[in-house]
């Protein structure tokens, strides 16, 4: 069974260019435009992945990782979060919210393959 | 979905991306943000910046990356917002906007006109206290060390807490395995007995020695997730000693716990959308178009039939119409776009207007909501642009001479848009100098455009602006010198089936009207009967319709003729006689006079021989397959099957008081002007 990816952006074209990469490696992927949706959408369906912006509005990425974490049912989800280079607080911060890894944006279809791979088998 | 799709997103999201940072930027400077505002304007910079890196847009990148980090600093207050803040963003969302738009039409923008820019931004950012980092940065990329070995030793010890992010070091070993051989020792020392073991901590420690050439940084990368959450030693294999304790070759990490800060949100919804394709749109015009002739063509034939035969199907029929006006409805309200997305680019046209010609100006825009179809959306741009051009270059005056004449140092332009029945209106307001009428009048007269001893009214004189042999070569600028005339923009609104109209006032201003339909595709007309011909009028445009007593009618010496109606006199216009119809009714006593009004609220009545019936046509253009013909507006298909062309009110009264002699052949296109 394929694994199961959720982009959670708020841009679209990013959306897409991580459905477009993942889908060719062989991975399911749903989309969520915001933190709220992301969880709406776990609410009934499952993710092997996660992959989430920072920056979004209605609910951001730390506040997406800090909810899922705090319940049980996706306390072990690996969480990656989407950041650029200019923003180590922001990083730091997702990272003590409990997601598992992060990209940096821009970053190329390889890496986001090696990356997804390496939090999940 | 392929990769030219993924652009086409992008530049699309862009587009609108961009148009949300320029209404914030408007809300901040006309101080009426809120605390989402910089937030939403952040995230627009943010989501450009993120798409252009994924598809290598360098330029556009390196810009909004330092623009990004200027609203940062403004996001969390180390800098406040002032006019010269929001200005240098505004110049920075202008270029921003300029590198997109070359990405997308592939051209390349002259290297480094956004240089200075770039450095302006890093300066603002580095009162804020933001390093300068971009430098650092770039700095810091070569430097990284390539140190290379035969191989690694690994010691790498999780903190309890490693599995507390999701991490899993079973995948870590995975990894390093597709590098090449590893060895593993595992360390069970720290592994404390049942009762003890918490179920979620990491307690084994793992010694690994690769055996493969590879950077330190490749080791190191597979460890970047989880180098905050443990203890961990990389060392070449001919240094194999390894420390007892490796903390002390672990970095340093000062994990600074970020204030969560509260944020709170006006929660502004988004408006939700599904983005179609305008092809399948369209498809769905033409067919509910073609479900109007047909409907059109059974209610036709159930008025053939007897009453009495079908008695549920007159009741049958005129649900469907209702229905399919309503389908027809809300087909149309899908095409439909506010103008604010034209609207929005006009602000920054001033702004580099006025500083490129040295003047002052205001632009306040109204009614940027209003809906019109997307297609007249898109190609407003142009004209509006020209006009708007104009207004600045030719319109208003230098601060100095507007002081002089008495009015503001500050010229106002008021864009504004409105819907008033089935028309957009668009009206362009200046107050600068008006148009000078004299000089309009001369100039006309030396390109032989009207008589030398012509008398023309205020407002034919204006209408001279709009020929096409009208150059404004003497007054020729850098701006407005672009080799389209007025007469461009004219014909660029008619060909959206609309109209332009001016009034001026010479010291104090102009007004430029553009009326435009609401849609292109459909419209509720009047079918008329002239000789066995059929012809349809805008319903929009008629006033009322009437047979004339044969007293009321009265021939003036030029052979023209005027009705007499409630004390005022409307012009009559045969149209058997301006269309070349024969066998029409000649008796204007037994014809019918359709009193129409134009947009200058002229009135004019049309003599037909009869009134057919009322309905919604689906216009047709003659000028796609055929040219266009002064007088016809479109074609269109009635119910029979049989084609009828739709009459354009404004051409016929611009043209039609000509004094009718004989008749004239058909469609003959009218040479005269006003």
């Amino acid at each position: 069974m394929a694994k199961i990816v959720l982009t959670v952006d708020d841009s679209r074209s990013m959306r897409e260019m991580v459905a477009f990469t993942l889908r060719k490696a062989g991975y399911e992927v749903r989309e969520a435009e915001d933190g709220q949706k992301a969880i709406a959408i776990l609410q009934t369906a499952r993710a092997d992945v996660i992959i989430t912006d920072l920056n979004m509005p209605v609910m951001d990425g730390v506040a997406l990782i800090r909810a899922l974490r705090a319940d049980p049912k996706h306390r072990s989800v690996p969480i990656l979060m989407l950041t650029t280079e200019s923003n180590e607080a922001k990083k730091a911060e997702g990272k003590t919210a409990g997601a598992t890894g992060w990209l940096v944006k821009p970053f190329d279809p390889e890496k986001l393959i090696d990356v997804v791979k390496r939090v999940s088998p | 979905m392929n990769f030219d799709h993924l652009r086409t997103t992008y530049f699309e999201e862009s587009a609108e991306l961009l148009e949300s940072a320029y209404s914030h930027l408007a809300a901040l400077s006309e101080n009426r943000a809120d605390d989402d505002t910089v937030h939403a304007l952040f995230r627009a910079i943010h989501s450009i910046k993120g798409g252009g890196g994924a598809f290598g847009f360098d330029r556009l990148v390196a810009l909004a990356h330092v623009m990004e980090t200027l609203l940062d600093l403004l996001r969390d207050g180390a800098l406040a917002f002032d006019a010269q803040l929001t200005g240098l963003l505004l110049r920075g969302t202008d270029m921003l906007a300029d590198l997109v738009a070359a990405e997308r039409d592939g051209n390349t923008l002259p290297p480094g006109v956004e240089a200075e820019l770039a450095n302006a931004f890093g300066q603002a950012a580095s009162k804020g206290g933001a390093p300068q980092e971009i430098k650092a940065s770039v700095a810091a990329l070569p430097s990284v060390p390539t140190e290379a070995a035969s191989g690694w030793h690994i010691h790498f010890r999780p903190h309890p807490a490693l599995f507390r992010n999701a991490n899993e070091p079973l995948l870590l070993v995975r990894e390093l395995r597709r590098m090449g051989p590893v060895t593993t020792v595992v360390d069970l020392s720290q592994l404390p007995t049942l009762d003890l073991l918490e179920p979620e901590d990491a307690y084994i420690t793992w010694n690994f020695t690769l055996e493969a050439a590879v950077p330190r940084a490749k080791v190191e990368d597979v460890f970047e997730f989880v180098a905050d959450d443990c203890d961990l030693a990389i060392v070449p294999i001919a240094e194999a000693v390894f420390a007892g304790d490796a903390s002390e070759i672990t970095e340093e990490h000062s994990p600074a716990l970020v204030q969560q800060r509260a944020v709170s949100r006006t929660d502004t919804p988004a408006a939700q959308s599904v983005r179609v394709d305008v092809g399948k749109v369209d498809r769905l015009v033409n067919l509910v178009g073609e479900l109007v002739i047909n409907q059109a063509m059974l209610v036709q034939l159930g008025g053939q039939l007897p009453p009495d035969l079908c008695p549920g199907l007159i009741a049958g029929l005129e649900t469907l119409s209702q229905h399919l006006r309503e389908l027809q409805d809300g087909v149309m309200a899908i095409r439909t776009q506010p103008v604010r997305s034209v609207f929005a680019r006009m602000p920054r046209l001033v702004r580099e207007l006025t500083a490129q010609l040295g003047k002052e100006a205001r632009l306040i825009i109204t009614g940027e909501a209003t809906e019109i179809d997307k297609n007249v959306v898109e190609q407003l741009a142009d004209p509006l642009t020209h006009l708007l051009r104009n207004a600045l270059d030719h319109g208003i005056e230098p601060p100095d001479t507007r002081e002089a004449a008495g009015k503001p140092r500050v010229g106002t332009i008021h864009l504004s848009a409105e819907q008033r029945s089935s028309r957009i209106v668009i009206e362009l307001n200046d107050d600068g100098r008006g148009i000078d009428r004299a000089r309009v009048l001369d100039r006309a007269k030396e390109r032989g455009l009207i008589a030398p001893d012509a008398v023309l009214t205020d407002t034919e004189i204006d209408e001279l602006i709009f020929l096409p042999s009208f150059s404004t070569a003497s007054v020729v600028s850098a701006v407005s010198g672009r080799g389209v005339g007025m007469d461009v923009v004219r014909r660029n609104i008619q060909a959206l089936g609309g109209r332009i109209a001016v009034e001026s006032r010479f010291g104090s201003g102009s007004r430029f009207l553009l009326s435009l339909p609401l849609t292109l595709a459909v419209m509720d007309g009047l079918v008329v009967s002239v000789g066995a011909d059929s012809f349809i009028l805008p319903i929009s445009a008629i006033v009322e319709s009437l047979r004339p007593a044969a007293a009321d009618i009265q021939n003036l010496p030029d052979r023209r003729a005027v009705l007499c109606i409630r004390g005022g006199y409307v012009p009559l216009l045969p149209l058997h006689q301006r269309l070349g119809v024969r066998g029409a009714v000649t008796d204007f006593s037994r014809a019918i006079v359709v009193i129409v009004e134009s947009d200058h609220g002229g009135r004019l009545g049309l003599v037909v021989d009869d009134l057919v019936g009322q309905q919604q046509v689906v216009v047709k253009s003659l000028d796609a397959n055929y040219g266009p013909i002064d007088g016809i507006g479109g074609a269109t298909i009635l119910g029979d099957g049989r084609v009828a062309l739709i009459l354009d009110i404004p051409s016929l009264a611009a043209g039609g008081n000509v004094p009718p002699s004989d008749p004239q052949p058909a469609f003959e296109t009218s040479a005269s002007l006003h």
